[in-house]
């Protein structure tokens, strides 16, 4: 497949959703309601792409009546242990019901009472019958004349206009103009120019060595199919990432990563240790203290740790197998397979007995190992990904962000995501009514600030930058197509990197703990297994796609390894350990970001000399908190990894919580 | 180990492989369907639902505590019924939830 063959299609748009899943179709949606054209670009297919492929059978998200978005908003905050931004929790809580209304007004079906409420399971916690939510979002995008849903497209990177003011080519983006993807199954680029675009590609998975062995690896909780892609092109833009280093582990039911909470809410199931003894209430109940629980009992050699629930009847036994049906349908199985072999057991035994069987009806306890998985970036639940203001206006001009892709407001889970897809819609056609009343105004009327350039969308002989970074794509791809192979594939440095990852960035095998040497030897490795990469060739788009996969999810290894290295301290035990740091650090009640400078746009092949990440501490926005407050002048160290002038408040217009 | 495709069964509608949120799937141009890339699937799930014949059966694979069962999924009247099949055993049908009905 060379490149000379990848024929290059242009489409235009007025709005472009990088990503189909919970938070893209909401956005997408949102601004074809307010009657822009807009274009989604789907890796896979939207009818069942993203988080909600299986299916979810609670909204986790939801405000009961009497409470307030800000019951919500501090809830999150506290579970965050104070790293996250009370402004986009704020914002996000306050769209909550509408999010629901939303998923409700499409079809899914949602528990009621008999008197048509709700049936929840707290204050926050809805029961749905979620097994087909992700059709029903997808229908909104359906048969609408303004929206094209392109899909089997995988982005690559994004497109700009470059800075006027004679800077060249290479100065920081003026604004976003577009994405230009891979079509999976024909060669051939996309290239869509728009003056506004929304980033919803969601989380980071695949960059630690996954739980489940060989074979298996995929069987994991987050989606394998997110890469981090979004935040790798942003990263290569020049945008600024955010709080990479509160990775997420998640404390599931072992071989299945089937949700704990559904036991736990539903049925009110304990962990509980080998001796029996309900440990919980020793580790606290933030969502990082219940993850340590685990693991400090487990380390004690108290385990195996379980859930327990029951002893359950056949009716409740036969209705939580149902609720797994809709969001885990491999823990379904398990249940089954477990249940038919009990029951012929039960059977066996009565017959031996001489006695009539009917022991399947009878009470049974539910008893279930559990583990955390390895760890994960993923903005949906905690405060991971791109910096946002609380329009979800990324630190790049004309670039929003928003779901699992946007940092600073954990807990959002599908809610959440829906509220984020919005909001950032809001945002975006905001920006775009913006530079379009700039358009119409006489020449050299319009003042030139950074955030609302002063030109209308991307015409003829604008967009050197786009047309540069474009002819740089099909080089670096032509690249990629012609030559020998070497002896390795990009599956084998995926391996490489998630060993790495895993015993020197605090990865499951090393129980989560991480040190500066490790994680310094980490980024020697990553930085490695990034040369090695330059050298894979592909035949055809896919395996084309899956060297790009490898490319993303080591350059958010990178970052993230750096982000680890910034925050010595441990203030989320469960998700991570820094060794010698024990405890949270009061000072570091900060959110820590990063971006390059000098964007390059298309993956540098020399990532290892590229001029250094900038990180930037700025102070956490968790103002109704008690305790000491840090104050900025405590930070701006340069980072310990991959040192840059750091330089505290500067460089981030959106700046949330600076 | 993940998805089990039945070729007997499959009728080559080509809907597994258009909702597979991992494109692992090929089917269509009157070849039964097959997966690609066993490795990679998910478990999801997705491809089991929107098969119109059971041609596509899930499996749990015994690293993960599987038995050995295979599990698909049919419609009935909008409200989807499960079938767990095990080797030497009748298969035994699981109907999902009537609307709205949840009771866990």
């Amino acid at each position: 497949m060379p490149s000379p063959h990848l024929k290059t299609v242009r489409l235009q748009a007025d709005a472009l959703v990088i990503g189909g899943g919970t938070a893209g179709c909401a956005a997408a949606w949102l601004l074809a309601e307010k009657g822009l054209e807009v274009i989604v670009l789907e890796k896979a297919a939207i009818e069942r792409s993203g988080c909600l492929a299986a299916g979810v059978n609670a909204v986790n998200a939801w405000i009961a009546p009497g409470r307030e978005a800000a019951d919500y908003a501090r809830y999150a905050l506290e579970d965050a242990h104070g790293i996250a931004s009370w402004g986009l929790l704020l914002s996000m809580s306050a769209r909550l019901g509408e999010a629901v209304g939303f998923l409700d007004r499409l079809g899914v079906p949602f528990h009621r009472g008999p008197d048509g409420r709700y049936v929840s399971r707290s204050w926050r916690n809805l029961k749905i019958n979620g097994g087909d939510i992700k059709p029903a979002l997808a229908s909104c995008l359906k048969d609408r004349p303004n929206i094209r849903v392109v899909e089997r497209v995988h982005a690559l990177c994004y497109l700009a206009e470059s800075g006027r003011g004679g800077e060249g080519a290479l100065a920081r983006p003026a604004r976003i103009c577009g994405a230009a993807g891979l079509r999976l199954n024909a060669p051939e680029l996309v290239a869509v120019e728009a003056p506004a675009v929304v980033c919803a590609t969601g989380g980071a998975a695949g960059l630690y060595r996954p739980n489940n062995p060989g074979r298996s690896g995929h069987k994991m909780w987050y989606p394998p199919f997110n890469t981090g892609g979004g935040w790798a092109m942003g990263i290569f833009a020049g945008a600024e990432l955010t709080t990479l280093e509160m990775r997420f582990v998640a404390l599931r039911l072992q071989d299945t990563a089937a949700p704990t909470g559904t036991l736990a809410l539903g049925q009110g199931a304990r962990q509980v240790n080998a001796l029996g003894e309900d440990y919980e209430p020793r580790y606290g109940n933030t969502t990082s203290q219940r993850v340590l629980a685990w693991r400090a009992e487990t380390e004690a050699g108290r385990g195996p740790c379980a859930m327990r629930a029951g002893p359950l009847d056949l009716p409740a036994r036969r209705a939580l197998t149902r609720s797994y049906l809709h969001m885990s349908p491999m823990q379904a199985l398990k249940f089954l397979e477990g249940e038919a072999a009990a029951e012929e057991a039960a059977a066996a035994a009565a017959a031996g007995a001489g006695a009539a069987s009917g022991a399947g009806n009878g009470h049974r306890e539910f008893s279930f190992q559990i583990e955390g998985t390895e760890p994960y970036v993923i903005g949906g639940h905690t405060a991971s990904g791109y910096q946002v203001d609380e329009s979800r206006a990324t630190t790049l001009p004309g670039l929003f962000a928003c779901g699992d892709a946007a940092g600073g407001a954990p807990q959002k889970y599908v809610s959440g995501a829906l509220a984020e897809g919005f909001i950032a819609a809001e945002g975006a056609a905001l920006y775009l009514a913006g530079l379009r009343g700039k358009a119409d105004r006489p020449p050299g009327d319009a003042p030139a600030d950074a955030r609302t350039p002063a030109a209308g969308p991307l015409e003829a002989g604008e967009g050197a930058l786009a047309s540069l970074t474009l002819s740089r794509l099909e080089r670096l791809l032509e690249g990629f197509a012609s030559g020998p192979a070497p002896a390795y594939g990009p599956e084998d440095l995926e391996e490489a990197m998630q060993k790495a990852m895993d015993l020197y960035a605090g990865g499951r095998g090393s129980g989560y703990r991480y040190g500066l040497e490790g994680l310094r030897e980490a980024g020697r490795r990553v930085l490695g297994i990034w040369k090695l990469a330059f050298a894979l060739k592909a035949e055809t788009p896919r395996s084309l796609s899956r060297i790009w996969e490898l490319l993303e999810r080591l350059a958010v290894a990178r970052h993230l390894i750096a982000h680890l290295a910034e925050r010595t301290e441990t203030r989320w035990p469960g998700f991570g350990e820094y060794a010698g740091h024990p405890g949270p650090d009061p000072a570091l009640e900060l959110f820590i970001n990063s971006r390059l400078e000098a964007p390059p746009f298309v993956p540098p092949e020399d990532f290892g000399r590229h001029p250094p990440m900038m990180l930037r501490r700025s102070l956490a926005d968790s103002r109704i908190l008690d305790g000491p407050r840090p104050s900025l002048a405590e930070g701006g160290q340069p980072g310990p990894l991959f040192p840059g002038p750091a330089v505290p408040g500067e460089g981030a217009p959106s700046g949330e919580g600076a | 180990m993940s998805v089990v495709f039945e070729p007997s069964l499959c009728v080559s509608c080509g809907r597994c492989a258009s909702v597979c949120p991992g494109t692992l799937l090929e089917a269509g141009d009157g070849r039964p369907a097959r997966i690609l890339f066993p490795d990679d699937c998910w478990g999801c799930a997705s491809c089991l639902k929107a098969c119109p014949r059971r041609a596509v059966r899930l499996t749990l694979p015994p690293a993960l505590g599987g038995l050995g069962g295979l599990l698909s999924c049919g419609r009935e009247g909008g409200r989807l019924v499960w079938r767990l099949e095990r080797p030497g055993r009748e298969p035994a049908d699981f109907p999902g939830d009537p609307e709205g009905e949840g009771g866990y």
